[in-house]
């Protein structure tokens, strides 16, 4: 079965300029995202992989090279459209969590629905399907500080899948989770990908999740090696 | 809606007091300063703001009501003559020598006024009656300087320079600018009492004919005078509390305490909601980060500012009220009035909301990837 392409990534190259110096953080680099599948980034530190995930995420610009979100050219976007584009197709998992620690688990997944469009009972009742879907329904009002890692990024989760992007990006989401509660994160992030048709990436050090990729990208350099 | 700003505002409680302690510090400061600059301004020249009068005569070029020399009151008579003229009184405003009963001095300010007219009288009398200034030997004082007087009640004998007086009332929040007490008797009394010649007084108060115009018969009464001059009562008090507020060290101090309370208050209040809002810094980013448009920011980061300055400056109230009512008993005139309540809810809320702005500009300057830095 043939998936959309959700993320089309062409000749990007990314340079970090500081004073006189350069660095180039990513080098040429032409990589495709499928809806429905889970697509693992491995490689060295410093390889670009973070660098790479930004730029799809339309967090960080690239120096030469287009990005096509959704079949859109999103290269030419400016500051104010390109928060838009994030909000309506994107969803973050972050290696450190990032919920917001003044709001239950709960309301963090409504906050993202209410940044959506999805606010009032409405925001609740979607915020209570996606707590379940995490398997954290019970948690709903519990404060990120009272859950365990694994929990919080099991939220994170919910929250990123909040308004239903077409495209979830993850920055080392296992890194600060023991395997069991790793293992658990990654098994929600291949049912998003295979049973809701959601592109998944996952950028990674973790060789104990290679089991769950549909595909592997790895880096190094600023170039993609192999795919 | 999670309430966002909100949640930040409430969620550390230590973070909330130590937010609204500077908030009720700044707010505190600001109007008690002010307070202060307000009312030694007023002190200066309150016995020119009760006066009733609407023009004051003096001699040429005194430069302010507390040290006019004085005059021959044939003048008194040309300005009774004058058309426009409704009423004129003698008045005298002199500095004397208290003694109380141990034989302990004090300076005060003699006013002499006539008892029987309405100009200059007294007010704010809350023991006896201005009218009881008609008898031989009476004075008022105010009840703030009780104790700097030596005096417990009516009925009471103290001297000035010399002559017995006897206290027959109080008056109530009457300060002086000076550390001498402002002392009320007959005008006949102030002569005595401040080394005047029978014909002469340091002052004639005018009241103007319904409908007259002010300033043609102030000119009207400049001509009549060319050896005086004629102030309307507004121009006099400003002249006063000008020269008192601006030309003298006491002014200068309290002007200063108020700029710096001004801009103490300032710089507390911003760098408590800077501080507030950098704390959330990182949340703010994954906002950004997921896409939060600018306009949600600004709107969080607002409100919390907005919510922190009304609960600031509500508490700052309350502590506001015991500092002035603590003043109201000591010689530190501390006029807190509900213009200035009102202008300083506003104050507070602009300048919280101005420091959520600038460190607004922080947040918008941040780099959503910062995010995928760990």
């Amino acid at each position: 079965m043939e998936h959309e392409i959700a993320i089309a990534v062409s000749g990007v190259t990314k340079t970090y300029s500081e004073g006189s110096s350069a660095t180039r953080a990513l080098n040429g680099v032409d990589l495709v995202v499928r809806s429905g599948e889970l697509t693992l980034m491995m490689g060295p530190s410093g390889s670009g992989k973070t660098t790479l995930l930004s730029i799809m995420g339309c967090i960080l610009r690239p120096t030469s090279g287009t990005i096509q979100v959704a079949g859109r050219d999103v290269t030419a976007l400016n500051e104010r459209q390109m928060p838009a584009v994030r909000l309506r197709h994107m969803g973050f998992i972050f290696q450190g969590f990032n919920l917001f620690p003044t709001l239950t688990a709960g309301e963090n997944v409504e906050l993202s629905l209410q940044l959506k469009g999805t606010s009032g009972a409405a925001g609740k009742k979607e915020a209570r399907r996606l707590m379940e879907l995490v398997g954290l329904g019970e948690k709903y009002d519990q404060y990120p500080r009272n859950l365990s890692g694994g929990q919080q990024q099991r939220v994170a989760v919910a929250r990123a899948v909040a308004g239903s992007p077409e495209v979830i990006l993850a920055d080392e989401p296992t890194a600060a989770l023991d395997s069991h509660s790793g293992r658990s994160v990654m098994e929600i992030l291949q049912s998003l990908a295979r049973e809701q048709q959601r592109a998944v990436v996952v950028v990674t050090h973790d060789n104990r999740i290679l089991d769950f990729a549909d595909r592997t990208v790895h880096m190094e350099d600023g170039m993609v090696t192999q795919s | 809606m999670p309430p966002l700003a909100r949640r930040n505002l409430f969620h550390d409680k230590i973070r909330l007091m130590v937010t609204l302690t500077g908030i009720i510090f700044a707010v505190v400061l600001i109007v008690v300063q002010l307070g202060l600059f307000f009312g030694f301004t007023t002190s200066t020249k309150s016995v020119l703001d009760h006066s009733q009068a609407d023009l004051w005569i003096t001699a040429r070029n005194t430069p302010y009501v507390d040290v006019a020399v004085g005059f021959n009151e044939r003048k008194f008579y040309r300005v009774l003559a004058t058309p426009g003229v409704a009423a004129a009184e003698k008045y005298i405003v002199r500095w004397s020598q208290w003694k109380n009963q141990s034989g302990r001095t004090e300076s005060v300010e003699v006013v002499g006024v006539d008892p029987n007219k309405l100009m200059g009288l007294p007010w704010n009398v809350v023991e006896g009656d201005a009218s009881q200034l008609r008898q031989p030997h009476a004075v008022m004082v105010d009840e703030i300087y009780k104790e700097k007087l030596g005096v417990h009640k009516v009925g009471e004998w103290f001297e000035v320079r010399g002559y017995r007086v006897k206290v027959v009332g109080f008056t109530r929040g009457i300060r002086a600018f000076t550390t001498a007490p402002y002392v009320f008797t007959s005008f006949k009394n102030a002569q005595d009492f401040c080394i005047f010649d029978a014909d002469q007084t340091n002052f004639v108060l005018v009241k103007a004919a319904a409908g007259v115009d002010l300033k043609q018969l102030q000119a009207e009464l400049q001509r009549r005078l060319p050896d005086n001059d004629v102030y309307r009562t507004q121009e006099f008090a400003e002249k006063t509390s000008n020269y008192w507020m601006f030309t003298t060290g006491a002014g200068i101090s309290v002007l200063m305490g108020a700029v710096l309370g001004l801009v103490v208050g300032l710089v507390v209040v911003t760098q408590t909601i800077y501080a507030t809002t950098m704390d959330h810094i990182r949340e703010f980013g994954t906002l950004k980060a997921m896409g939060a448009p600018n306009s949600y920011v600004y709107r969080v980061i607002i409100t919390q500012a907005a919510i922190a300055a009304v609960m600031g400056y509500s508490m700052a109230l309350v502590v506001t009220f015991f500092v002035t009512y603590g003043g109201s008993s000591s010689g530190a005139p501390i006029m807190v009035s509900w213009r200035l309540l009102v202008i300083m809810f506003f104050v507070t809320v602009g300048m919280c909301v101005t420091a959520g702005v600038v460190s607004i500009k922080k947040v918008m300057g941040l780099d959503p990837a910062m995010v995928f830095r760990g």
